[in-house]
């Protein structure tokens, strides 16, 4: 332990560097530690305790939590909470899917601008990225109002009655996702194809590829470093996005937030929230896993 | 060819206007002189006046200020420092995974479960004290976990870049480790810890759902407080307060921008 080495041009003891190290690192370790890690783990071991009539914690091992999230209650089975837990994996890939989609042709279109105005035209996708979530997402209240073309053509083609808004509804919950993940997908994105090689490009023209295999060969695997960091993005905090649907889905379209902040919240159900909120982990850490192992050299931020 | 650039760029025109119509849409009524309704009666700022004039909204802006600050100036002199002990120490590689791992565990994990996990956490802690009853403490540890995971994943990046050749001559010199730190070190992190800092500075004033959970009665903050105000019912004060909002993010992220291109010139 005391063996003197020399660490970047200083000799130096072992134990001394190690010191010196752990002088660095304990405070905001312990920060971290005390504030996410322990946290984190507490809420596993509640996931197995029980709910006492006032809403306290009770002691005891059990997987009834579990066992109720998988749909079994005092009346027998049903489907209601795995709804809502593949509800949320449903939009979450609807959301991400369209983001990308829509991102391609957006971060084409800003690198397509000269060097000198192509900075203003990021900026379309940066604002939106930084707004606040609660005004980006209640905003679709007035796009949506009764009084505007949108849900006057909606009621005209009798898909929902007159004078109504077009939310609450999966529709504006869609709606809201995507306009509030785009950009988080689009931006990651924009930094990969503001450096792609377009010669690639022209050489699979050359050689009479059709847009698809341009698209799949020469653009695809250039872009895809980008590409990852803005699904993980979009993909993670999406699972467990609350403030949409409760905003624009109602009770008709709940997702797994909105069941777990019931929980902490107006149920004050600790144990049964922690066990959604692990169904929610299993779920989120699964996905990214899946998706790790079809690309495995990704880089996390 | 020509036909696919076309269709590009209508498709890229018809994105923005999607991003942007529900902002303008709120710009526009915030400005409109009526009180219901979203029929056009002409052009006022009277909501904006008596937003200035409404002495909650004020202390609740004033709330918002105080939570970032605070935790932005701890969260960035911790995550800087944690930056520089994971990099510059010869870790064996076991620990340097672990350390990662925690470091990204903020970015992996969705933010309601962090936020689950700090309300279970501060239930057992307020029996040791009663700091951690909901209210601004709270919401200022809460976002501090957040922001110093973010905060030292910048100043990481930016100390991987400037490499170890100047500190190694500083030491050959004979630096001490204080003199390192004040004349080399963090003269040449300064750009990473300001963009470490304004990223931790604006996740704050962006967070909801940390606050939604460990807020107290006390300290609303501007998202809390439109949160729970559009969910009873939509006034044109609250277009204005969102239209301000959102030019003091259009501010934000200029001086933002302007801060992370003259780094890279140098």
């Amino acid at each position: 332990m005391n063996r003197l080495m020399i660490w970047y041009g200083e000799l130096i003891s072992q134990k001394k560097l190690i010191k010196r190290g752990a002088l660095f690192l304990t405070p905001g370790m312990l920060w971290l530690v005390i504030f996410l890690v322990l946290p984190g783990l507490i809420l596993i071991l509640i996931s197995f305790a029980g709910r006492g009539s006032y809403g306290e914690l009770v002691w005891e091992f059990s997987l009834d939590n579990y066992k109720r999230l998988m749909g079994y209650g005092v009346f027998g089975w049903t489907p209601d909470y795995i709804v809502i837990l593949l509800r949320s994996v449903w939009v979450t890939l609807i959301t991400t899917g369209i983001s990308v989609v829509l991102s391609y042709p957006l971060c084409f279109f800003i690198a397509g601008k000269p060097k000198r105005t192509r900075y203003v035209w990021l900026m379309v996708v940066i604002v939106p990225f930084w707004t606040n979530m609660v005004i980006r997402t209640y905003s679709w209240f007035l796009i949506l109002a009764p009084e505007l073309p949108f849900a006057k053509l909606a009621a005209y083609f009798k898909l929902i009655s007159p004078g109504m808004a077009l939310y609450p509804s999966a529709f504006a919950v869609y709606l809201g996702m995507i306009s509030i993940f785009l950009p988080f997908v689009a931006l990651p994105l924009f930094s990969s194809i503001e450096r792609l090689d377009w010669t690639l490009v022209e050489a699979a023209q050359d050689l009479y590829a059709s847009n698809i295999r341009i698209f799949m060969q020469a653009i695809l695997p250039q872009t895809l470093p980008g590409l990852s960091v803005g699904i993980i993005l979009t993909f993670v905090p999406a699972m467990g996005m609350f403030v949409v649907p409760d905003l624009l889905g109602g009770a008709k379209y709940m997702l797994v937030g909105n069941l777990i902040q019931q929980q902490f919240g107006a149920s004050r159900d600790w144990a049964f929230g922690a066990a959604i909120s692990m169904g929610l982990m299993v779920l989120t850490l699964f996905s990214l896993y899946l998706y790790r192992r079809k690309n495995k050299d990704m880089e996390l931020l | 060819m020509r036909k696919i650039k076309l269709m590009m760029n209508v498709m890229a025109f018809g994105t923005m206007a999607f991003l942007y119509l529900p902002l303008i849409a709120v710009a526009f009524f915030s400005v409109n002189n009526t009180k219901y309704g979203l029929a056009w009666k002409g052009f006022t700022l009277d909501w904006y006046i008596q937003l200035f004039h409404n002495e909650m909204i004020l202390q609740i802006a004033w709330n918002t200020l105080v939570l970032a600050v605070v935790s932005t100036l701890v969260s960035t002199v911790l995550g800087t420092a944690l930056a520089i002990g994971m990099d510059r120490f010869p870790w064996p590689g076991k620990m340097n995974t672990l350390l990662d791992l925690i470091l990204h565990l903020p970015v992996i994990i969705p933010d309601i479960i962090l936020a689950a996990a700090l309300v279970v956490a501060f239930g057992f802690l307020r029996q040791i004290s009663s700091v951690f009853e909901p209210g601004l403490t709270s919401m200022i540890i809460g976002h501090i976990t957040f922001q110093t995971a973010f905060v030292a994943l910048v100043v990481r990046s930016r100390l991987v870049s400037i490499g170890k050749d100047v500190e190694e001559a500083a030491r050959d010199l004979y630096a001490t480790t204080p003199y390192l730190l004040r004349r080399v070190t963090l003269p040449l992190l300064t750009p990473g810890i300001i963009a470490g800092a304004m990223l931790a500075f604006t996740l704050s004033l962006d967070d909801f759902v940390i606050s939604f959970f460990t807020a107290g009665p006390e300290s609303v903050t501007l998202p809390l407080y439109i949160f729970a105000a559009v969910r009873r019912v939509v006034t044109p004060q609250i277009h204005a307060l969102s239209t301000l909002i959102l030019f003091v993010t259009i501010l934000l992220v200029i001086a933002m921008e302007r801060f992370t291109r003259k780094a890279k010139v140098k």
